[in-house]
């Protein structure tokens, strides 16, 4: 049970130190898990955090899954999760009721005109390196320029466009692989 | 009842969005749509509290989203309960899918089909991304019915984009929020 604790308040201590997405996330738990606690070795974090970048969720509780299971069981991978979310529960719920009463005031409403701006830079940018790793030939260029014209034109459910694109994988390795060894 | 249908919404979420917290964005424009919960506009606040705070992104927007959606109901201690469905909602198919990943680490590693679905799930996760820039970028920059076009938005955005891909590549993106929150302020952005 104590054991548990430490394994959720140190989860929290990751979650309130990492600022913006999973790779944020990484410098910290290399300190804190693998340095500070040695739950798990340099090589495990580094396959936990490539394998919670492909399987779906996000990546800060997926990493935080395997290495709460890896240390206590089944248990230990709910509450490392847990205490990875328990302080964005927190700090968004206060920040959001803040904001909630504010949001009439005009210069909140100019302020965020701004803001909105940067954010759309902010999305731009990760289109931008994200494309770089995942268009990796004509398949994959294919892949983004169909779900793309989808994805603007239609309401479809991005459930669709997520089964579509992986049976598409899955079978264009296949081929692709076919195809190699014919040759 | 509408924590129950908070929970399936973000559960979907969690089960079908592939490679970190920008990719639950598609997701959740699709809920703004069929839902009404928040707006689109909402939705761009969200992603910029998201990215300012402590805590993954993705987490950070399902708890908001949740907030606001029970807030609806019946103030601060509803809105809370529903963050905290949301982000229950967004995290149990992870936790389901790396609890049996871990149990098979060496097969699912290498197998074909894994990294073939892979193959086509990342440009695909690129491609909704993008779609849904186009929705940001719908609500930011295009005027009200009536209102004249703002010429000053699209300037700063230009300025963004070079100082984020240049001079500000290392610094953290709180800074280009908080600099685009004074902007906005100043220059009495919202017309």
């Amino acid at each position: 049970m104590k054991q548990l604790l430490i394994l959720f308040l140190t989860f929290a201590k990751v979650g309130v130190m990492t600022f913006g997405g999973g790779y944020a996330m990484l410098p910290i738990l290399q300190r804190e898990i693998v340095e500070n606690k040695g739950w798990a070795t340099e090589e495990e974090l580094a396959d936990y955090f490539a394998i919670g970048q492909c399987t779906p969720g996000v990546i800060a509780v997926n990493t935080a899954t395997f290495i709460g299971r890896k240390r206590f069981g089944i248990a230990g991978g709910v509450v490392a999760t847990l205490g990875v979310v328990f302080p964005s529960l927190i700090i968004i719920s206060l920040l959001a009721g803040v904001i909630t009463q504010f949001s009439e005031l005009a210069w909140v409403k100019n302020a965020f005109a701004g803001v909105r701006v940067c954010v759309c830079v902010l999305i731009a940018n990760a289109v931008w390196k994200l494309g770089k790793k995942s268009i990796v030939d004509k398949w994959t260029a294919g892949i983004f320029l169909v779900i793309a014209a989808a994805a603007i034109l239609t309401d479809w459910s991005p459930v669709v466009f997520v089964l579509f694109a992986g049976v598409c994988g899955v079978v264009l390795q296949v081929l692709l692989r076919k195809g190699a060894a014919a040759k | 009842m509408i924590y129950l249908r908070l929970f399936w919404e973000f559960f979907k979420a969690g089960l079908f969005a592939v490679g970190g917290g920008m990719a639950t964005l598609p997701f959740l424009y699709d809920i703004s749509d069929r839902t009404g919960w928040f707006t689109h506009a909402q939705l761009a606040d969200m992603v910029a509290v998201s990215e300012s705070t402590p805590g993954p992104i993705g987490v950070n927007m399902a708890t908001y989203v949740g907030f606001l959606t029970g807030g609806h109901v019946g103030g601060m201690a509803t809105g809370i309960l529903g963050a905290a469905v949301a982000t229950l909602g967004l995290i149990t198919p992870s936790i389901i899918v790396i609890l049996i990943v871990s149990a098979f680490l060496e097969r699912f590693r290498s197998s074909r089909y894994v990294s073939g679905a892979f193959y086509g799930l990342r440009p695909a996760s690129t491609a909704m991304i993008l779609a849904a820039l186009v929705m940001v970028v719908k609500a930011t920059f295009l005027p009200a019915v009536g209102a004249a076009f703002d010429w000053r938005l699209p300037a700063l955005a230009v300025v963004l984009l070079v100082l984020t891909n240049t001079a500000g590549k290392k610094l953290h993106p709180i800074v280009f929020i908080l600099a685009s929150a004074v902007a906005g302020a100043v220059l009495g952005l919202a017309g």
